[in-house]
């Protein structure tokens, strides 16, 4: 077998198993907590009799070992169980905003990587400089700023003084594509402020680093342009820290950014979630913790796969 | 008499230094230096480290490393002074007139992209020629140059070609736009001797063929006089002398010429053998992991007082052996017995005199130190740690200790950074015997140090040898080492001793082949050296 495939293998295995600990872990959690979901439907002064009768029908009298099964069984099927709070069926209530979730993430991903790292890539090539230094200030005073100080600016920004967009971030099934990104454009660009830093410094630290090399003298003594040396010669060797950072600020889009839906109303799975720890939903809160974890995994594992990919020495062996 | 295409003339160059906890320093890297080179010539600089040869190389092409400015003279190129040229015109002359061959090819490739899409940047870049001429004259290039698969070649990536192959194929890249001039920075350095030889002969064709004018950049004379037509010799930034090759290796006018042309001042007397103090019997080792042997079968012995040379080429083992005998790697099978006991095989079962009997020196002296600690701390560690000393007789012995390594009073406050690399590798012998060991293995102590400087380390270690009746074993790629101090010498070739015996026995004909070329591939003093060596190979070949 090609030894790429194996690692990448390799990798999708450890994150599966990484993935089933997880889940583990956050049953465990939410079973160490006092009383149980019969207790919290019945409330405090529930009888005995009626808590074991609930218990029985729920299931709930069974060892712990065989009610995570049965829950992993369910997760694998597709089965989340019923919310407490209102008997709904919780992959039909998160299926939907998990789409809104994934859509915003998307829309703020596909704009703020690229631009980062260009950003990255011109901070680099002037470095210490007049750009560098602008660039470097411009990203950092927007990540200092906390996500609702920034998304009010905006909204002030591009409702009032300039009204070109809605406040309120709403949508709904049935909108077209463009309706959509018109309606999440303030979200996306209080996101993007958010996530560019970051990214952004470490392309230019891992352009910087690999600056430092031999081959890129033998670049610069080839006579080629200081851009060309970037782009052809020191970002190829710098992809695999770029990647990791940029997957962390992806993962971050799709399970930090619980404010921003807040202050834009944004009906997403952050908000769901913190609605349902208020309300001591645990079915909810465990089925999101568990989606969240397979986002976080997930991306990381991209990381690594796009990091073995990129270096040449495994993608072509002696 | 043809204009010089390459004509430098009183070159000044200046640095600035930022030593630590002290102001800014001003340097003069380069000091009125002239020199010329006309088309189709070959210029040698020669100089130890620091004499700044890569500087006056690199100025050909306007070009200075980290803070280096070229400040004052001029820089003609084909008539233009480039001194003060701006940037855009620069970029327009590297890399199209004037292109460079660095000393690691393996590091002055970029390892993400294919050795073809590099050969051929330069071409594209300036616009030299288009894509598909340039390959072709790459190809050509590349069997030119003897590399194996020369049509296939340029698809593979830098880390599967060797070193040697590597370096060939950046004259390659150097040759493919056409230049007026190669600046050749001590391209065979990092290679093996049999390896340099091929290497060697490659570029000297490759030069002849094109026609092309060279600045030939090394520390080894022996090698420039096989290449230049010119040679400037250079110390502390400012010539010493400058002539033709002749003139330089037969009738050197100035002392520092001549003790460069000079071989080494040690007159080495065999010493004959006693008991041994180390005997390695058939030990075969293989790294965790890995299915075939990288020792097998090697049985040597030296007896106190006593070196012991281990020659060969990389890869051949030299340094496992020493890892095998100081038990960081375990052999499979075999003995070993030192100071008339067995040795466990791995590092746990020693006992700490076994430790402290067996000590090490290092090639780079530089990080074999902790560079945040004093020279006194180094020293003193194995004297507290094996000895228990403390306070003044630590401090006495210590001295003493310096005192041996002819470095003397002040230097116990002093940190690597603040020594020069011949008194870092004398700290690091002071630090093996402060623990008064009955060997200490030697690996390539001398290969980073210039070659006066070698000669220094090399005469304090034989002279604590006849002391203090410490054993050596020295191991090295350099032969001209091996002569000056070994008493007896094993050849390794591919993990294994394909010749061992005292110094004289094994530098005495006749040779089995690996020794034979190994010893004919170590480049002497004299013009047409290489091609007497090169058709002798070929007479022998086309003999068999």
């Amino acid at each position: 077998m090609h030894p790429v495939l194996k690692l990448v293998a390799q990798r999708i295995a450890l994150g599966l198993l990484l993935l089933l600990a997880v889940s583990a872990v956050i049953f465990l959690g939410v079973e160490a907590l006092p009383g149980d979901t019969a207790q919290a439907i019945l409330g405090q002064s529930a009888t005995p009799q009626a808590l074991a009768n609930l218990r029985e029908k729920m299931g709930l009298d069974q060892p712990a070992m065989v009610r995570y099964f049965h829950w992993l069984g369910g997760i694998l099927t597709g089965d989340l169980g019923k919310a407490l709070t209102n008997g709904q069926d919780i992959a039909q209530a998160i299926g939907q905003r998990l789409g809104n979730t994934l859509f915003l993430a998307a829309c703020a991903g596909a704009i703020s990587v690229p631009l980062a790292i260009l950003l990255g890539l011109v901070a680099a090539r002037y470095n210490g400089r007049w750009p560098d230094k602008l660039i470097s200030g411009i990203t950092l005073s927007t990540i200092s700023l906390p996500e609702f100080v920034a998304a009010y600016f905006v909204i002030y920004l591009l409702t009032q003084l300039i009204p070109i967009f809605n406040p309120v971030a709403m949508v709904f099934p049935g909108m077209g594509f463009w309706e959509k990104l018109h309606a999440v454009a303030l979200p996306v660009i209080v996101l993007v402020l958010v996530v560019l830093a970051h990214m952004m410094r470490m392309t230019r630290a891992a352009i910087l680093n690999v600056m430092q090399s031999a081959y890129i003298e033998t670049a610069e003594l080839k006579g080629l342009s200081p851009m060309q040396v970037i782009w052809r010669h020191a970002f190829p060797n710098a992809i695999a820290p770029i990647v990791s950072v940029v997957v962390l600020n992806l993962a971050y889009l799709v399970v930090g950014v619980v404010v921003v839906e807040v202050v834009f109303g944004y009906n997403a799975l952050g908000q769901f979630l913190v609605d349902h720890v208020a309300k001591r939903d645990l079915p909810v809160v465990q089925a999101v913790g568990v989606i969240f974890a397979g986002v976080y995994i997930s991306l990381n594992i991209l990381a690594d796969v796009i990091a073995i990919v990129a270096n040449p020495r495994l993608r072509h062996p002696r | 008499m043809p204009e010089p295409l390459l004509d430098i003339r009183n070159l000044r160059i200046e640095a600035t230094s930022y030593p630590p906890g002290e102001p800014p320093r001003h340097v003069v890297l380069v000091d009125d230096v002239s020199v010329s080179v006309e088309k189709g010539k070959v210029l040698g600089l020669i100089g130890e480290s620091g004499a700044g040869k890569s500087t006056i190389g690199l100025s050909a092409m306007a070009y200075g490393r980290g803070g280096v400015r070229l400040t004052g003279g001029q820089i003609l190129l084909n008539g233009r002074d480039i001194r003060e040229a701006p940037v855009g015109a620069l970029r327009n002359l590297r890399g199209k007139e004037v292109t460079y061959v660095a000393q690691s090819a393996a590091a002055a490739f970029n390892p993400a992209r294919k050795l073809m899409e590099q050969v051929i940047e330069t071409s594209l870049a300036h616009g030299v020629m288009p894509k598909a001429e340039a390959e072709a004259r790459a190809r050509s290039l590349f069997a030119q140059l003897g590399l194996p698969n020369p049509d296939t070649f340029g698809d593979r990536y830098p880390h599967q070609v060797s070193g040697g192959q590597l370096q060939r194929a950046m004259t390659a890249m150097a040759l493919c736009p056409k230049p007026d001039l190669v600046i050749f920075d001590e391209p065979t350095t990092a290679l093996d001797v049999t390896t340099q030889i091929d290497v060697l002969a490659a570029i000297k064709r490759a030069i002849h063929e094109t026609g092309v004018a060279a600045l030939y950049i090394t520390h080894d004379l022996a090698v420039v006089a096989q290449v230049a037509d010119d040679i400037l010799v250079l110390r502390h930034g400012k010539k010493v002398e400058y002539g033709s090759t002749d003139h330089i290796i037969n009738r050197p006018e100035q002392t520092y010429t001549q003790a460069l042309v000079s071989v080494r001042s040690i007159d080495h007397v065999e010493k004959t053998a006693a008991k041994p103090v180390l005997t390695v019997s058939n030990v075969t080792a293989r790294y965790r992991g890995t299915h075939f042997d990288v020792l097998k079968n090697v049985s040597v012995d030296v007896a106190p007082g006593q070196t012991l040379a281990i020659v060969g080429e990389s890869g051949s083992g030299k340094s496992t052996l020493a890892r095998a005998i100081t038990g960081l790697l375990p052999p499979t099978s075999g003995r070993i017995t030192f100071a008339g006991r067995d040795l466990s095989r791995d590092l746990a079962g020693r006992t700490k005199d076994d430790l402290r009997e067996l000590q090490m020196i290092y090639q780079m002296a530089d990080v074999a130190m902790n560079p945040r600690q004093t020279v006194g701390t180094i020293i003193g560690r194995p004297l507290e740690f094996y000895f228990g000393l403390k306070g003044e007789e630590k401090r006495k012995r210590i001295q003493e200790l310096l005192d041996q390594i002819e470095m003397g009073k002040g230097y116990e406050n002093r940190y690597p950074a603040e020594l020069s690399g011949g008194q870092k590798q004398r700290v690091c012998i002071a630090r093996a015997l402060a623990a008064k060991p009955k060997l200490i293995i030697c690996d390539e102590v001398t290969s980073a140090l210039d070659p006066l400087v070698a000669d220094g380390i090399l005469k304090l270690l034989l002279e604590l040898q006849a002391q203090q009746q410490v054993a050596y074993l020295f191991i090295t790629h350099d032969l001209a080492t091996v002569k000056a101090i070994a008493d007896k010498i094993a050849v390794m070739y591919k993990g294994e001793v394909r010749r061992y015996g005292s110094k004289t026995d094994v530098l005495t004909p006749p040779f089995d082949d690996y020794t034979d070329l190994l010893l004919s591939s170590v480049p002497e003093m004299r013009l047409g050296w290489l091609e007497e060596v090169l058709a002798h190979r070929k007479m022998e070949s086309a003999g068999n």
